[in-house]
Parts: C-alpha cells; sequence; structure tokens
C-alpha cells in the first residue's frame, strides 16, 4: 500500500532503558541519514518511511516490535542494538526475509547461517583480534587484568578475547565480572591492582567504564587502561573526565576519525542534536545509506535481491558520499572497513594509527 | 594488607550511605508502618534537582545544591507524606506497599523522559587526592563520606536523645497510642520523621553521585541494599539501621575481592535469609508482638 | 460474562496481524503467571516478590528440555514438580516472620535465581541465551504458526481457570481465604495454617512455572535478564491493579499491562509508564481492592 508512495524503514531500538545511550545514537544517525535522502528526493524517487519504536531493552519487547514492523510489510529493518535483543528477533525477519541492519556486535550473530541480518560495526570475533595484536605487539605486555560486564556482549567479548591471548601465549592474571549498572568498582579495581599486570583491559557499557575510570584513578592505578571501543568514546571522556587521559584503544568506529567526511558528519550531527555522537551514531547513518546504494544499484525495490546483493559487496565514498568510510559486507553479513588505534589526550580521542581492513 | 586496609574504607564509606538511607528507612517504618519500596529512587532524584536547578534556574553550584536539599524536603519529606502515605495508611501495609513501587517507577520514567537517560557528572565539593598510609591509597572521598555519615548520623542521635523534640519523636516511635495520650503532637512528630528521612537521602545523594554519577537507574541498587541493612541491623533500631549498613558495605567490598565477583550480588540476600530465619528481629532488634 | 470474554478472546486472532496475535498470546502467558500469584496474595494474603522467578524456572525447564528433543509436557511435569517444591520451601519462612519480611525473602529468593540462570553456564548457557525453542507438535497439529500456538496458550489458560474455580470453592480455598481474613482466627478454628500457607505459595509458585513453560516457546529465544526482579514486582502490580483476591482480576491486570500500552498511544512508553505509575498510585489511595473493586462499588451504588 505504502510502497506506493514510500519506502517503509521501521526503526526498532532502545530508546530506553539499559541500551538507551547506544539506541538514540543509533536512532539519530539513521534519521538524519533518512532526512538527507528524503530531502534530496528519495530512494529511486520514494521518500522514506521510518517510524521509531522502542525496544525498552527488553529482548520479549524487542519481538513484539519487530513483529509489528514485519505485519507492516517492511523493505527494511534498523536496529536494535543490543544483542540479545537481536537475536530474539532475527529469525523472525529471516522467516519474513526482510533485511536487517543491527548495530550488535556479539560474535555469534553473523554465525548463525542467517542471510538476512547485517552487520554496521566490527562483530568481536574481528575487533577482538585486533585488540589482542595491539595488547601483544604495540604493548609489549606478558599480563593482562580483564575486567569485563557480565552480560552477553561483556561475556562475548570476554571469551573470545580470552582464546586470542591463550594463542599469544599472554597470561590473564585477574578475570574480574561485573554487573550491568554497577555504581562501586573499589573491590574490583583491588582485585585487578593486586594482579599487577601490565595493562588493564576494561570491556564494560560507557557509564560503567567511567565509574572504573574514576576508581582507577582514585586508587592510583599506574598501569595503562585500555579498552575497545567503549572506554575511549566520546561518552565516556565526557563522564569521566580527566581520569581518561591517557586510555588506549581500539575503535571500528569514530566520530573523531581523520577522514574529511567523518568529521563533516560529526559537524553536522553536533549542530542538529546538540551532542557528539558516539560510533553507533555513525552506524545509524551508514546503515541507512548503504540500503540507499545497494538499492539504487538494483534499480528495484526487491528485499530477497537486497540482501542477496549486499553480501560480499563493497562501497566506497566515492560511489556513495554517505557511507563516509570504504565499507565491505562479506558473505555472513559482516563488516570489513579500517579502524583506528586511537589515545585519550586532553579530553578528545587522538588516533594514533590507522589499521587496513582485514580483507586487504 | 594494604589491599585490606584500602577495601576496609572503601566498604565503610559505602557502608556509611547504606547506613544514611537505612536510618530513614527505619524511621520511617516505626512511627507510620511506612515500608518505602521507593527509598532508592529517594536518593537518585536530590541529585537531579540540584542539576536541574543548575540547567533551569542557571544557579551556582552552591545555590543549587541548597535549593535542590530544599526542594528535597518538600517532595520527598512533605508532599510524600501527605500526598501518598496519607491517604493509604489506613487501608494497610500492602497497598502503601505497591503505591510506593508506583512511586519509584514514577520518579524513574520522570527523570528519563524529562531530564535525560543518560548518565550526568555531578560535581564533587571536596579535593580528588589520595592519601598513602602503609602502602594503602585512601581517598579524600572515601574520608569525606565518612566524616559526614558520622556527624549526620552524631547530630541526630543527639538531636533524638538530647532534645524535647527528639524524645516525643522516639516516644511516638515507641508507641503511638501512650504518646498520643501522653499529650505528644503524634502527627507533627510523625511529619519530622519524614523529613528526616528526606533531609537523609538527599544528604546520601549528593555524596555519592560524584562517583557514581547520576543516573535514573542508580536508585535501584541503593534501595535494595538500604532494605537489607535495615533489616539484618534490625528493623525497628537506628543503631541496628548504622550496623547494619556498615556490615554490608564491609561484606560487599570484601567478597567481591577476595571470593566471587559474579555471585557478589547474592552476598546481602544471604545475609538477609540466614538473619531472618536466624534471628528474624535483627542482630540489634527487639521482637515484636504480632498484634491480632 | 466469563462466557463472552471467552468468545471473544477464540474470535479474536481472526481479525488481528501476527503482531496483535503475538500480543494476545503474551497476555495469556502473563494471565497464567498473574492467577497464580493472586492464589498467594489474593486468596492467602502472603507478598510474594518471587513470582517473575519462578516463571523463570519454568521457561528454562522448557527451553532446555525441547532444544534437546524432550516433548513439551516432559518440560510442563518438570516445572510444576519444581515449583510446587521450591514454593514450598520459600513458604516456611512466612510460617515465621510478618507479611513484609516474607516480601524481602521472596525478593532475595528471585535475585537468586536470576544470579544463578546467568552464572551456571554448564546448565543454562548463561548469558548467551537459548535460542530456537520449538513450539510443539500436538498429536500432529503443529502450533508452529501464530494462531495455532495462541490457542494451544488459551487451552491451557482454559484450563488452568477451571482449575483455580475449582480451588478456591473447595474447602481448600475456603481455608485460604479465613486464613487471610485473619490467621490467628482461622488457627483457633482448627484450620491447619501451618500447611494452607505452605500451600497457597506451593499452588502459586507452579502457575509460575506453567506460565514460565508457555513463555519459552511463545518468545523462542530466552535469557535470563527477562526474569529478573522487575518480572516480579510487574506481576505484582498486575494482580493488584486488577484487584487482588477477585478471579477475574488478573486477567484484566494483565490486560492493562500487556494489551493496554498498545491500544492506548500516548506518544511514548515512558509516558504511558508514567500515567500508569499515578494510577496506581491513585488506586490504592482509593480503592486498594483495585479495578474490580472499584467497579463493584460503583454498581453497587
Amino acid at each position: 500500500m505504502h510502497a506506493q508512495q514510500t519506502v517503509y524503514m521501521p526503526i526498532v531500538i532502545e530508546v530506553s532503558g539499559n541500551g538507551a545511550v547506544s539506541g538514540t545514537n543509533f536512532r539519530d544517525g539513521a534519521l538524519m541519514a533518512i532526512d538527507e535522502i528524503n530531502a534530496s528526493g528519495g530512494i529511486l524517487k520514494r521518500k522514506i518511511n521510518a517510524p521509531v519504536s522502542d525496544t525498552q531493552s527488553n529482548a520479549a519487547i524487542s519481538r513484539a516490535q519487530v513483529q509489528k514492523a514485519i505485519d507492516g510489510d517492511p523493505y527494511v529493518i534498523l536496529g536494535p542494538v543490543f544483542s540479545g535483543s537481536v537475536k530474539v528477533n532475527m529469525q523472525l525477519a529471516q522467516q519474513a526475509e526482510v533485511p536487517q541492519i543491527v548495530g550488535a556486535e556479539a560474535a555469534e550473530i553473523t554465525q548463525m547461517g542467517n542471510p538476512y541480518v547485517f552487520r554496521t560495526s566490527f562483530g568481536q570475533q574481528m575487533s577482538m583480534p585486533k585488540m589482542a595484536a595491539f595488547v601483544a605487539n604495540g604493548m609489549k605486555a606478558k599480563t593482562v587484568a580483564f575486567l569485563w560486564v557480565n552480560n552477553d556482549y561483556g561475556k562475548g567479548g570476554r571469551d573470545v578475547f580470552f582464546q586470542e591471548m591463550k594463542q599469544r601465549g599472554i597470561k590473564i592474571v585477574a578475570d574480574v565480572s561485573t554487573e550491568s549498572g554497577q555504581v562501586d568498582f573499589a573491590a574490583d579495581i583491588v582485585k585487578m591492582k593486586a594482579s599487577n599486570a601490565d595493562v588493564m583491559f576494561i570491556y564494560t557499557n560507557e557509564e560503567e567504564c567511567a565509574r572504573v575510570l574514576r576508581e582507577a584513578r582514585k586508587q592510583g592505578v599506574k598501569q595503562p587502561i585500555i579498552g575497545e571501543t567503549n572506554v575511549i568514546s566520546q561518552k565516556v571522556i565526557d563522564l569521566a573526565g580527566e581520569t581518561a587521559e591517557g586510555a588506549k584503544g581500539h575503535v571500528g568506529l569514530t566520530a573523531d576519525a581523520p577522514i574529511p567526511a567523518v568529521q563533516a558528519f560529526t559537524q553536522k550531527f553536533q549542530k542538529r542534536y546538540n551532542y557528539v555522537p558516539d560510533h553507533n551514531g555513525l552506524k545509524g547513518y551508514m546503515g541507512v545509506y548503504a540500503v540507499k546504494y545497494a538499492t539504487e544499484k538494483l534499480g528495484k525495490f526487491d528485499r530477497k535481491a537486497l540482501a542477496k546483493s549486499l553480501h560480499g559487496m563493497t562501497i566506497t565514498p566515492k560511489q556513495e558520499p554517505g557511507i563516509l568510510i570504504e565499507t565491505t559486507w562479506d558473505a555472513n553479513g559482516d563488516v570489513d572497513r579500517i579502524s583506528f588505534l586511537v589515545e585519550v589526550v586532553k579530553g578528545r580521542q587522538k588516533v594514533v594509527e590507522i589499521l587496513p581492513k582485514l580483507g586487504k | 594488607m594494604a589491599d585490606f586496609l584500602q577495601l576496609l574504607v572503601a566498604g565503610i564509606a559505602t557502608g556509611g550511605i547504606y547506613a544514611l538511607v537505612a536510618i530513614g528507612f527505619v524511621l520511617l517504618w516505626q512511627t507510620s508502618q511506612t515500608i518505602n519500596f521507593a527509598q532508592g529512587e529517594f536518593v537518585m532524584l536530590p541529585a537531579f534537582l540540584v542539576l536541574a536547578a543548575m540547567r533551569f534556574l542557571e544557579l551556582s553550584f552552591a545555590a543549587a545544591l541548597l535549593v535542590g536539599f530544599a526542594a528535597s524536603v518538600l517532595v520527598l519529606g512533605v508532599l510524600f507524606k501527605r500526598l501518598v502515605v496519607d491517604p493509604i495508611l489506613r487501608h494497610g501495609v500492602l497497598p502503601l506497599v505497591i503505591s510506593t513501587l508506583g512511586l519509584a517507577i514514577l520518579f524513574k520514567e520522570g527523570v528519563k523522559e524529562f531530564y535525560s537517560a543518560e548518565a550526568q557528572g555531578f560535581p564533587g565539593v571536596w579535593p580528588t587526592t589520595n592519601l598513602t598510609v602503609g602502602g594503602a591509597v585512601i581517598s579524600a572521598q572515601s574520608l569525606v563520606i565518612i566524616g559526614v555519615a558520622v556527624a549526620a548520623v552524631g547530630l541526630l542521635q543527639y538531636f533524638l536523645h538530647a532534645t524535647r523534640t527528639g524524645r516525643q519523636m522516639q516516644a511516638t516511635a515507641q508507641n503511638p497510642q501512650l504518646a498520643r495520650v501522653l499529650g505528644i503532637p503524634v502527627e507533627r512528630m510523625i511529619l519530622y520523621t519524614f523529613l528526616v528521612n528526606a533531609a537523609l537521602v538527599a544528604l546520601a545523594s549528593f555524596l555519592v553521585s560524584p562517583i557514581y554519577l547520576a543516573k535514573f537507574t542508580n536508585g535501584e541498587l541503593l534501595g535494595l541494599a538500604a532494605f537489607v541493612a535495615a533489616i539484618v541491623g534490625g528493623f525497628n533500631q537506628v543503631r541496628g539501621a548504622i550496623v547494619g549498613g556498615l556490615l554490608l558495605g564491609v561484606a560487599d567490598n570484601l567478597v567481591a575481592a577476595y571470593w566471587s565477583s559474579q555471585y557478589r550480588a547474592a552476598i546481602p540476600l544471604f545475609l538477609l535469609i540466614v538473619v531472618i530465619l536466624w534471628r528474624p528481629q535483627g542482630l540489634l532488634g527487639r521482637a515484636e508482638e504480632r498484634t491480632v | 460474562m466469563s462466557l463472552l470474554l471467552f468468545s471473544v478472546l477464540v474470535a479474536a486472532p481472526f481479525f488481528l496481524k501476527p503482531y496483535g496475535i503475538y500480543l494476545l498470546s503474551l497476555w495469556v502467558v502473563m494471565t497464567i503467571a498473574a492467577i497464580g500469584l493472586n492464589l498467594t496474595l489474593g486468596y492467602a494474603g502472603q507478598i510474594s516478590l518471587a513470582q517473575g522467578a519462578f516463571v523463570g524456572i519454568g521457561a528454562y525447564a522448557a527451553a532446555l528440555l525441547t532444544t534437546t528433543g524432550w516433548p513439551l509436557w516432559s518440560a510442563f511435569l518438570l516445572a510444576i514438580a519444581l515449583s510446587l517444591a521450591i514454593g514450598w520451601l520459600l513458604g516456611y519462612p512466612a510460617l515465621r516472620v510478618q507479611h513484609h519480611y516474607l516480601a524481602f525473602v521472596t525478593l532475595a529468593f528471585a535475585t537468586l535465581v536470576y544470579l544463578m540462570l546467568r552464572n551456571e553456564e554448564w546448565l543454562t548457557k548463561g548469558v548467551y541465551g537459548v535460542p530456537n525453542i520449538p513450539r510443539p507438535t500436538l498429536l500432529g497439529w503443529s502450533t508452529k504458526a501464530p494462531i495455532p500456538f495462541y490457542f494451544f496458550c488459551l487451552g491451557i489458560l482454559a484450563l488452568v481457570s477451571a482449575g483455580t474455580w475449582w480451588l478456591v470453592r473447595s474447602p481448600w480455598g475456603r481455608a485460604f481465604t479465613a486464613l487471610r481474613e485473619n490467621a490467628l482466627r482461622a488457627d483457633s478454628l482448627g484450620v491447619d495454617t501451618r500447611r494452607y500457607t505452605l500451600m497457597a505459595f506451593a499452588f502459586g509458585s507452579a502457575l509460575g512455572g506453567v506460565a514460565g513453560v508457555l513463555y519459552a516457546p511463545l518468545i523462542q529465544f530466552i535469557e535470563p535478564t527477562v526474569f529478573n526482579l522487575n518480572l516480579s514486582l510487574s506481576l505484582l502490580l498486575m494482580v493488584m491493579v486488577g484487584g487482588s483476591g477477585y478471579f477475574l482480576g488478573p486477567f484484566l491486570g494483565a490486560a492493562v499491562s500487556v494489551l493496554l500500552p498498545e491500544w492506548a498511544r500516548f506518544g511514548s512508553d515512558a509516558l504511558y509508564l508514567i500515567l500508569y505509575a499515578i494510577a496506581v498510585m491513585v488506586l490504592m489511595a482509593f480503592c486498594p481492592s483495585g479495578l474490580l473493586g472499584l467497579s463493584e462499588r460503583v454498581f453497587k451504588r
């Protein structure tokens, strides 16, 4: 029905609950891309219609919302970001043959043979090896203390990282599990400190990262603190203040990437929403543009064909400026693109090194 | 050993916060049989009142702190009693429990909807320097928290025992009927306990928010800790709440460091079940007679 | 009244899209859990904050058994047996302490169950959750599609309702009520309060387990966080809002919590929750016996 005039692309995302920060970023990035595309005539002359529904960061509700989206005969579903929520409903989208552009990073999502699920950022099975290489070669560490949040995101990252460490012969001397929403990290930091590890790896959600950094500073931790994406995100830097100085790590995407297109995006975003986006803002934005490019290349709206053509597709900023950074989707729906090693200097992410695409 | 000392100080600081929150909880129960399931959210809210005063009224931090404190006492003390507790209390304990559950949702969702879902930084009023004592690093923050908590509890005890109003409040808590016969203005005394509770939670809020960051979900853990502290120490004793709070704070830190951090959240609950089965009146509590 | 409700429920899915049928199925499952809690709370007068944990126990029994090839009815057996036994044990503190302490004992238990579901990965698959939970095939009739599964849930709800209807009218049920009205008097009248309190807990918990066994194949993926304290609290609110101690209370309370947010669009879910919270507080102030108590009062005038 509405397919005559518009393209139905519902956004099912975490607007409230634990995932609200990531979800809001993803939503705002996606909406910005959609408004831009609509202002310039839409996809194949059709405007995008993208209502937002809230999963409340709850798996059962996310399933309901995705079911509702599917009932409306969507072209593509955008979101969610939480791995648990994606795992609940990716089967539904698969049965309905609707491509789903998700923000989740849990390793197993792209390993279940679902041809309709596409990531917008690295899965843990790609980002953690990069971290492991950084720990072994960049930091020359022999021992690591690892603090993680005990949910599917934290546990998933921990399990992949530990495997990598084992292969490289690096010892994990402290393995500290924390709660989502935990506020008091005194005991955890004591444990980390007592392990005398060469580096401390923090793998939790943003706010907890900020609290850990503050507590570590409070207890006078001397070791370098490293992390994957969250610890060095702008949100954590803002919350942790000067205690974030010197934190290092790997980010798949960063709003501070030394790439003019990304910086222009960050400025546009900040002007519109009045806050600095994290990598989820970029994920939502690029996800929408990937759909636009692939659809225009097909020349028609065909969900199955879209899913098929996205596998193995490489999009460069020359072909589609909105993609910002050259990105490849592999046969599983995983993304490959350049990534960054960064360090927090004077309250900003500073890119120390650009890591090449894995496939090259 | 240095680690142990460090954990002990951190645990006492956390425990001090639990104690502040638990004392108010116990006072409300004693004078009006109010079980406040929103007590945790009561600690979450004052920080946001301060932040809102800074953001919307453009006040300095010091002025906002005062405004936030006054607003907390008004909302969490006076309005809570008048609008929530008074109309429901005659229906019994259960409807009041349900109603405070509703209040907890209201505060949480309200802050999220009208302020922000994201954690907010909260200015600290003290330096972030550290002292080193025999190899243990002890932060000024912990010492300030302990100091303020001790001062607040001391002041409260002095007020309850050495002033006329305080003694009247105690009499009301122990036996409202008798107090009424003795000519004590029971209604006013009950209102005072609500004000004291509001002041204590506001204080706790200002102490923890610079470390914990202000977030709408912060009350969930604190509220639970305060319940457990109150029950473990003794539901009808201010002293019990203090002991329970400290015990919980120290036990939590030691267990997380030396035993299992995965089951850390279970410790207070084990403690709770053991105390309830073995000594239901709490470690320092008196047994309550069951009324027919 | 009940007959009308039943015919609406049978006809409804034919007018709804899969999303509506899913919500309606979720309502059926939550209603069963709330009926159980209503037995404990409404009829026996004991506060339980652990009903969500029993739903979790049932859901995990179903998920772990059916994904390894066992039929769903074996999950029903296991879940009911486990919940009955644990519910009975959990009732013991109720014999020793006053009602508000009991709230905390059950609260502690609910949190312990959540921690176990999360940490004991060898058994429950931990934080990763259990995916691909199959829906049952009954006598060659597959319930894989939304409508058949809905009718399967509705059938169980009908059985549960009939069972509870009989129970609250039996001598057992009347003893429950005597217990709630005045435990000491019931005692002196020769009602064995110990046994009945434990039984109220055990039966109520078992229905939580039954709801869980349906929940797992409905969502088809479960993970521990769903069964944390919030589920217990929202079940408690359902029972109180509908009207505790009323037979139809749980049906109504679950509808307010699961179905109403969908029909009444307030712009955002947070706003709905805020209004819900205020409504609960107003209801408790003016009519603690819930919506059914309120309508009873209105009709009597």
